[in-house]
């Protein structure tokens, strides 16, 4: 019995060692669960980049965020209500079946009828008539002039209308229904472990350098970083800050980095008379809200010290902010800087608003969202004490603090914004806009701040697909904006990847990890 | 135990625990760091907790490194610039406060609920067996969550999660041990001599079963100092401008791989000072104050 | 006996209706799910729909009822984030953390109660000072900077463990585990010796103290003095006697080992229950936290079950009618 026992034991043993020490594998670290497979369940960006190394999108974005063609091989608007999509020809998913405009036809169709919480509706509901003029031509009609169609596009990935029409998140979890066109096939998803995915030797792109490649789900920070030095794993996203001078150094290790759409910026209750966190030096709720005034505000910018906490809390690995989007992205205005500091300036400025002894109040930052946010949310009270505002600061729990700060619970509230469109109208509409439910603006507006010019322009904007004239637009309303502090940019923080040498990766400013863009050395 | 003098119990206390050298030691580094955690605003350079004392230009300085305004941080300096010396004179204070009172209040509830379930058995038993094993099921992390969500932030919080937590616990252990000491022979003698319930209880049942109680309670004050830090891990602990010793170690956590070893590692070593003088006294004063090991 | 267990299985009904009551209060005091699930592109109507969606516009008296009228028909709802039965998504990930607990307490019980048994009948030789002093190591620091020290130490340093995750694992009655290969095996001893530390300590202590009182009783001294080997002596008399304390907490702490191993979970990205339970609770996700606590709540009531008949069965005197919880 034991002797039987043990050569089983033995054989298991055995096999283990023998596992196929495959040619070409890539493993890479990511640093946030994964919670899906089906590309339309859950618009999250961990997600989202899973399911476009499967799946392709009409419309793909360059490292730097720049619409490139995907699945369609060019698109125009034909009139002001009408974008016709001509679609490449000759690709095939994984299961052997031809693409075709019927393809895009259903994948427009489904984030509408399957029932989930953070969907893929936002990109298709503008459309209200789906036109397939040939099976490689689809034109989409829209109620308004619609310019971001493109950049919608680029969103929603297209599926299978024969395998996934009918088929549940469960099966794309499986791999049953997941049958895409992209480089990857699907071979195992193990739920808060690992996706593995095998080259897709039919890819109608450039191929994927790697036969098979699995991404390790490793979320706590310093263990993403000790698996990458065992050398249990080949690359990791989102190296922490901390570590990052330390990796450069290191001779095993190379790291790339670029700057993220992701502005980090604190938004001022400006449009209350009272606000609950404001008080008097002796802590005494204030009956004026001196939020309401520009000047205000703008002491705030001035007495924030960008630069530091770039060099000190964010370790370099972050860009002073002095706008919505860093430099390149559609709608930047070339006549906005970061703002100086200049804490003499908003001493003088905080005098002429009436508050030469300064005034109390709380900042309210997330502490497990960003790259260090309760260190930024500390460190701007700090800067802000040292020009005479007495300030506390409380940092929450995400889960928390977004559900009080959407109820506009804060006076001072940190957010993080990833401009995914890569264009001006996204951060406009949903941060400064003077917030409106029919309109769907300011969704995203905290401070609730409200300047009727900006929102002309931005209308403006949002309703003209000439691009010359739109682009001019945004940054008019940009700049409004800023000017009035509507809301205080900090910094833009700069994505980071981190491999084993020998390997490379184009950082992209989206976030994205994407396993075909990692190459060996040439 | 040749004291001269008369055999006052104190005395004998005092006599058996310096038995132990090490036990001494212990007791020695204890009283230091009892001081230092008292005298913290009197023995450190910097108030850690006043924001305007605090230069983020300072930050992340290696031990011994000066500040802009020349003091010196003997232990370095942490990612808000704050000096690590202090900090951690200022985190033991609220640290040993928090897992003192915690496990005071948690043990003292404890041990009542587990005695009267014990005690009374019938429906009393059933409904506070039941009440405990609901709260030994239910996560911490979600007590602490919602507690933070409903009342906010604070060490007046932290201290009711971790009693939340713990009491629970307590009664189960009690309610173990006097169940056994129930139908021991002493006891029974007790009840047939129809002596008064309070008596029987505390003179009878608790003194039985309280060593295997103490046991665990020196190790739950070190538990709770542990799960605060764990809850500070989690972002569900102490408020950032007030480090307690765990949240200290928490936020040194993310520079443990980076080089800045101080960041981290101080605080732990505090911590480790801390939690292993509270077990050598509490081992040996155990063993000193226990009647059935008297020789 | 019978009488016993149904009573108590009534009893435990309604403490799960109690706790499904306590968890939709709580998490709906947190916040809500909406406001973290949805995408931040998605405007007002966007989120109105999908607060529809997911029935969170409703009154919470009318959601506990939809959740009550399902929960009777054997359903605990799907999960707000992943669009699956929260019940599958739990059971899915079971198999990692039992094992993971097994080990871990396996791990304590193998090493903790000798060396216990030790330090308490020499309670002056130098080796039990060794031990009780080591043992204050176990539960001085917290469980999140042990695991990593560990990972840097025997992955980073000395490359002989793998640093995070389950690795390899083979088929056991249809059950992914580990244990049964050498890949799962390496895989599987630090976040296990990690989770064991702290009851390791604490069951070298109780051991400890209980055999210290137990070897002054006076039948053991009566035993040693009929001149009966001590190893009769500890095996037979000292051990059942320590035994009770002991089964209480190995109970308590194994229960609290697959419920809450969230922070070695995370630390060794190990694909458990624990991490599943963290990352619901920071996105709300409320049916998988409802159904998690609930499991968890039966899981403890089983266990205190059977500790409770553990004990009559160590120790006569306890006997179930008059236990009666």
């Amino acid at each position: 019995m034991i002797a039987r026992l043990l050569t089983a034991v033995l054989l298991v043993i055995a096999t283990a060692i023998v596992l196929p020490a495959a040619a070409a594998e890539l493993v890479i670290g990511l640093g946030a669960d994964v919670t899906s497979i089906d590309p339309h369940n859950n618009n999250a960006a961990p997600n989202n980049s899973i399911a476009e190394q499967i799946f392709n999108k009409l419309i793909e974005n360059d490292p730097r965020q720049n619409l490139k063609p995907g699945l369609a091989e060019s698109w125009r608007a034909i009139d002001d209500l009408t974008w016709e999509f001509k679609l490449r020809k000759g690709v095939k998913f994984h299961d052997g079946s031809d693409f075709t405009a019927a393809d895009v036809a259903y994948s427009i169709e489904r984030p509408g009828i399957i029932n989930t919480p953070g969907g893929f509706t936002i990109y298709t509901r503008s459309i209200v008539e789906k036109i397939i003029v040939d099976p490689f031509t689809i034109r989409l009609k829209t109620a308004t002039p619609y310019p971001n169609m493109p950049t919608d596009m680029a969103g929603l990935s297209i599926v299978s209308s024969k395998v996934a029409r009918g088929a549940t998140n469960a099966d794309f979890d499986s791999g049953k229904a997941t049958i895409g066109t992209g480089p990857w096939k699907f071979v195992r998803y193990a739920k808060g472990d690992r996706i593995e995915l095998v080259r897709n030797d039919s890819y109608w792109g450039p191929k994927p350098a790697w036969d098979k490649v699995t991404f390790r789900l490793i979320t706590s920070d310093p263990s993403r970083i000790a698996a990458l030095l065992a050398g249990d794993v080949q690359m990791i996203e989102v190296v922490p800050t901390a570590d990052f001078a330390r990796l450069k150094t290191n001779k095993d290790i190379t790291v790339f980095t670029t700057v993220s759409n992701r502005m980090i910026h604190l938004h001022l209750d400006s449009n209350r008379d009272k606000s609950p966190f404001i008080t008097d030096k002796a802590g005494k709720p204030l009956d004026k809200n001196p939020l309401k005034d520009a000047r205000v505000r703008k002491a705030f910018s001035k007495a924030i010290n960008r630069n530091a906490i770039v060099e000190r809390v964010m370790e370099g690995l972050a860009i002073p902010a002095g706008q919505l989007m860093p430099e390149g992205f559609f709608g930047v205005s070339p006549n906005l800087k970061a703002e100086v500091f200049d804490p003499e300036g908003a001493k003088k400025l905080l005098t002429e608003a009436g508050y030469p002894d300064g005034f109390g109040i709380t900042l309210h930052g997330p502490n497990n969202r960003y790259v260090n946010d309760e260190q930024i949310v500390q460190a701007v009270a700090q800067m802000l004490t040292r020009v005479g505002i007495a300030t506390k600061v409380e940092a929450l729990p995400f889960s928390v603090y977004v559900s009080r700060a959407n109820k506009i619970e804060f006076s001072v509230a940190l957010l993080g914004w990833g401009v995914t469109t890569g264009e001006a109208t996204y951060p406009l509409r949903s941060l400064a806009a003077t917030y409106s439910q029919p309109k769907g603006l300011g969704t995203w507006n905290w401070g609730r701040y409200s300047n009727p010019q900006m929102d002309a322009l931005l209308e403006q904007g949002l309703a003209t697909v000439d691009n010359a004239k739109r682009e001019k637009l945004l940054q008019q309303a940009t700049e409004l904006l800023i000017n009035d502090a509507g809301l205080i940019p900090l910094h833009y923080q700069v994505n980071t990847w981190a491999a084993r040498k020998g390997l490379v990766y184009v950082p992209r400013t989206d976030e994205r990890t994407y396993a075909h863009e990692v190459r060996p050395v040439p | 135990m040749s004291t001269s003098g008369v055999e006052t119990p104190f005395r004998r206390v005092a006599a058996d625990f310096a038995e132990s050298r090490l036990a001494i030691a212990g007791l020695a580094m204890l009283i230091l760091i009892l001081i230092v955690a008292i005298g913290a605003p009197l023995v450190s350079p910097q108030n850690p907790y006043d924001l305007a004392t605090l230069d983020i230009m300072d930050s992340k300085l290696p031990p011994g490194g000066k500040s802009l305004e020349g003091m010196t941080f003997w232990l370095g300096s942490d990612d808000q610039g704050r000096d690590m010396l202090s900090a951690i004179f200022y985190g033991l204070r609220i640290s040993l406060g928090v897992g003192t009172l915690a496990t005071v209040c948690a043990l003292a509830i404890g041990l009542t609920v587990g005695l009267i379930a014990a005690w009374f058995g019938g429906w009393v038993e059933s409904v506070i067996m039941r009440v405990v094993d609901l709260q030994l099921s239910f996560p911490s992390i979600l007590i602490a969550l919602v507690l933070l969500a409903s009342l906010g932030q604070g060490v007046d919080k932290i201290v009711i999660a971790l009693v939340a937590v713990q009491w629970a616990y307590y009664a189960r252990t009690v309610r173990g041990a006097a169940l056994v000491e129930r139908n021991k022979e002493n006891i029974e003698a007790a009840t047939s001599l129809a002596l008064p319930t309070s008596r029987i209880l505390f003179n009878h049942l608790l003194p039985n079963v309280l060593p295997p109680l103490i046991v665990i309670a020196t190790v739950q004050v070190a538990h709770a100092i542990a799960l605060e830090a764990t809850l500070s891990f989690l972002g569900l602990g102490m408020p950032i401008t007030s480090p307690s010793l765990g949240l200290l170690i928490a936020n040194g956590f993310t520079h443990l791989m980076s080089g800045k070893y101080w960041i981290s590692l101080y605080p732990g070593i505090a911590l480790l000072a801390t939690i292993v003088s509270i077990n050598l006294v509490g081992d040996q004063l155990r063993d000193v104050l226990n009647p059935r090991l008297q020789k | 006996m019978l009488v016993f267990i149904t009573r108590r299985m009534l009893q435990s009904v309604i403490a799960l209706l109690f706790m499904s009551v306590l968890i939709f209060i709580g998490v709906f005091a947190i916040g809500n799910p909406i406001d973290i699930l949805i995408n931040p592109q998605a405007d007002q109507a966007e989120i109105a729909r999908a607060t529809a969606a997911l029935g969170l516009d409703q009154p919470m008296w009318m959601q506990y009822w939809d959740f009550l009228r399902h929960a009777l028909a054997g359903d605990l709802g799907r999960s707000f984030s992943q669009n699956m039965p929260a019940v599958q998504l739990i059971f899915e990930r079971m198999p990692a953390t039992v094992e993971l607990a097994l080990c871990a307490m396996l791990f304590a019980i193998v090493l903790g109660i000798p060396l216990g048994l030790v330090a308490g009948i020499k309670p002056d030789a130098w080796y039990s000072k060794t031990i009780m002093a080591g043992s204050i190591f176990g539960f001085s620091l917290p469980t999140f900077w042990v695991g990593l020290m560990m990972i840097m130490i025997f992955s980073v340093s000395l490359g002989w463990l793998p640093s995070t995750g389950r690795g390899h694992t083979t088929q056991l009655f249809g059950i992914p585990v580990s244990f049964l290969n050498w890949d799962g095996i390496t895989h599987l001893m630090m976040p296990a010796l990690n989770l064991a530390l702290f009851k390791l300590s604490l069951l070298i202590r109780l051991t400890r103290a209980g055999t210290r009182e137990a070897m002054l009783q006076d039948y053991v001294k009566f035993a040693r003095a009929k001149g009966l080997p001590m190893r009769r002596i500890v095996g037979v008399h000292v051990l059942k006697n320590i035994m009770i304390p002991i089964v209480t907490v190995i109970g308590l702490e194994f229960g609290s080992l697959i419920a809450f191993a969230i922070v070695t979970e995370t630390i060794f990205a190990w694909p458990g229950m624990g991490k599943l339970l963290i990352d619901s609770i920071n996105v709300l996700d409320r049916p998988v936290i409802v159904a998690y606590v609930l499991i968890i709540v039966c899981l403890f009531v089983i266990i205190n079950l059977v500790v409770d008949l553990l004990y009559s069965m160590l120790d006569p005197r306890v006997r179930l009618a008059e236990a009666r919880a």
